[in-house]
């Protein structure tokens, strides 16, 4: 199912707009691209200044199929009201992605040199159509949405990130999963030539790293595979070419730079839940009652947070998206499956 | 009167400039947008740091004929002390936001914050106590008492292995400096240290 009017994520009710007001306004964001898609301006000319207009937005270097595909791109098809989003800038330089080394200025500095065209995907598992895709025929189908989601890092800060990509369920339907398609397990690239951090010696983790989901996560309409963000191919060091985003989970299930998606009947190896089973779970999903051994989840520091106006605030059971995702988990003790 | 007052000087410049530089990095945005927890940690790892090199005074006094070392041993402690200090400042601020019933969760429920604590009481103990007054009248307890730094050592070292998430490389260089200095002042090592000094050719006669 796609979702035709996106649900509004719940927020304090002082932040809430009035229905009126943001709907009028989503009409007119939606006039607005409209507008600019029929403008038929050359393909770089939209490369470089992308209709949604954030500021600070470096223009990256996308391949063509990228540019083509943001013409018929649906802006703002879901907000996050009253919330301001984080600077491109911060977005894309404060990472964690340990690929590229363990501080959060490393993925920047490290991972320009990674070559993410042409890059291919892997689909195998308990599906009708198993095959290894080029990502622009894996992308081709879908119409991009801009996805203005949370992003809760099980570190507890958070930022507020615009996306674009496609429900990852619509990939999965082509693929035609099986009835012993129970979860979905995805890995990252392994390249320790381009990835400083897979050649330390002292790293923790067995590479590739790899994430999972259960199938009724996977199908849910929040939940993306993104190509993009902040009106521009995804920069590098979030994740090019292809990255998970499920906002309702703490960030590290969002894995980054694809190379394969597989169907399984069992729970899949999760590379941090297997680094630290006390530490953190399978399901990963944002909960403020259920505290990481190390801090506190009951609240976050929204990102940019400046030194003498921190900008601290409540975490929100599901990172605020329980209407849509809180039933997927009726009768399950969420302190035990964490 | 001020011996080595050079050294002391040179010294104290190269302890307190940092924090000042970091602080006006954080200032003016060049620390990204989490300023407040890089400042955490760089003062988590400067303690540590200083911690170190408190360490070093002794075995390098025992190898060189050299007296300097023990005029700025005080200093650097202090230091640590400081350093720790401003550490714990820039958590209250940065990370609890001075929430301070959260404070009394996070002693009793976090290790990490715990040892943490440990650590920076053994410094405040050792600072208390690191003037003339104290060692006069601790007399040979003092010296006993000065032994805690090896706890703190190794609680500091317990705190950051525990905050590790990745990558222990970093960790393993600070551990193999730690258990270095400590393995030198085992008596093997040190009297080879001393003798280190006693075969050089003496300078004719060193009058202090
Ligand atoms: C009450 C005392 C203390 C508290 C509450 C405290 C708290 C913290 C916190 C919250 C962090 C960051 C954890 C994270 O990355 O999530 C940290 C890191 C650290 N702390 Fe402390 N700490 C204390 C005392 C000390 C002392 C006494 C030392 C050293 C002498 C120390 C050395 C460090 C180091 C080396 C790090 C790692 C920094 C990094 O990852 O770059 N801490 N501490």
């Amino acid at each position: 199912m796609l979702i035709r009017i996106p649900p509004r994520s719940r927020c304090d009710s002082s932040e809430i707009t009035p229905e009126s007001v943001y709907l009028s306004r989503r009409r007119f964001m939606g006039a607005g691209a409209a507008l600019l898609g029929s403008a038929a301006l050359p393909v770089w000319a939209q490369a470089q200044a992308p209709a949604s207009g954030y500021e600070g937005v470096e223009p990256g270097n996308p391949p063509g199929w990228f540019a083509q595909k943001l013409d018929g791109a649906r802006w703002k098809a879901m907000e996050v009201a009253g919330e301001s989003i984080t600077p491109f800038q911060d977005a894309s330089h404060y990472n964690n992605f340990y690929e590229f080394g363990p501080d959060k200025g490393d993925p920047a500095a490290n991972a320009g040199g990674l070559p993410t065209e042409p890059w291919t995907v892997k689909i195998d598992g308990a599906v009708g159509k198993p095959g290894q895709y080029s990502l622009e025929d894996l992308v081709q189908p879908h119409t991009l949405e801009e996805r203005i989601y949370r992003m809760r890092c099980v570190e507890a800060w958070s930022m507020v990130i615009p996306w674009l990509g496609f429900p990852l369920g619509d990939l999965l339907k082509r693929a035609e999963p099986s009835s012993k398609a129970k979860y979905v397990s995805f890995e990252t690239l392994s390249d320790p030539e381009h990835m400083p951090g897979q050649k330390s010696r002292f790293g923790l983790i067995d590479w590739p790293y790899r994430e999972g989901l259960r199938m009724d996560e996977a199908m849910n309409p929040l939940t993306i595979l993104a190509v993009g963000m902040y009106g521009r191919v995804l920069p590098n060091q979030n994740g090019a070419p292809l990255r998970l985003v499920v906002p309702w989970k703490y960030g590290f299930k969002g894995i980054k730079s694809i190379v394969r998606i597989s169907l399984v009947e069992e729970q899949p190896y999760t590379t941090w839940q297997n680094l630290a089973p006390n530490e953190y779970g399978f399901y990963a999903n944002v909960n403020p009652q259920v505290d990481h051994p190390r801090w506190t989840q009951a609240r976050e520091r929204r990102l940019p947070s400046g030194l003498f106006s921190p900008n601290v605030r409540d975490t929100l059971m599901f990172n605020g998206y329980g209407d849509e995702v809180a039933s997927l988990y009726q009768g399950m003790d969420l302190a035990k499956y964490y | 009167m001020i011996r080595q007052p050079l050294l002391r000087g040179g010294v104290f410049l190269a302890a307190l400039i940092p924090p000042l530089v970091w602080f006006y990095q954080a200032l003016s945005n060049a620390l990204g947008p989490d300023p407040g927890k890089v400042l955490l940690d760089r003062l988590g790892q400067g303690a540590l740091i200083l911690l170190l090199l408190t360490l070093c005074l002794s075995p390098l006094q025992w190898a060189t004929r050299w007296s300097g070392w023990a005029h700025i041993r005080r200093q650097l402690g202090l230091w640590t002390f400081a350093y720790a200090c401003l550490h714990l400042v820039a958590y209250l601020l940065f990370v609890l936001g001075l929430d301070f019933t959260q404070l009394a969760v996070e002693l009793r429920k976090r290790p990490y914050i715990i040892v943490g604590a440990l650590a920076w009481s053994g410094l405040l103990a050792l600072a208390l106590t690191s003037n003339r007054a104290s060692m006069r009248r601790l007399g040979a307890r003092w010296k006993k008492l000065h032994r805690l730094v090896y706890a703190v050592l190794g609680l500091a070292l317990l705190h950051m292995l525990w905050i590790v998430r990745s990558d222990i490389g970093l960790w393993l260089v600070y551990f193999s400096c730690g258990a270095l200095l400590l393995a030198l002042r085992l008596p093997p090592a040190s009297r080879l240290l001393k003798k280190l000094r006693g075969t050089r050719p003496a300078p004719a006669q060193v009058s202090r």
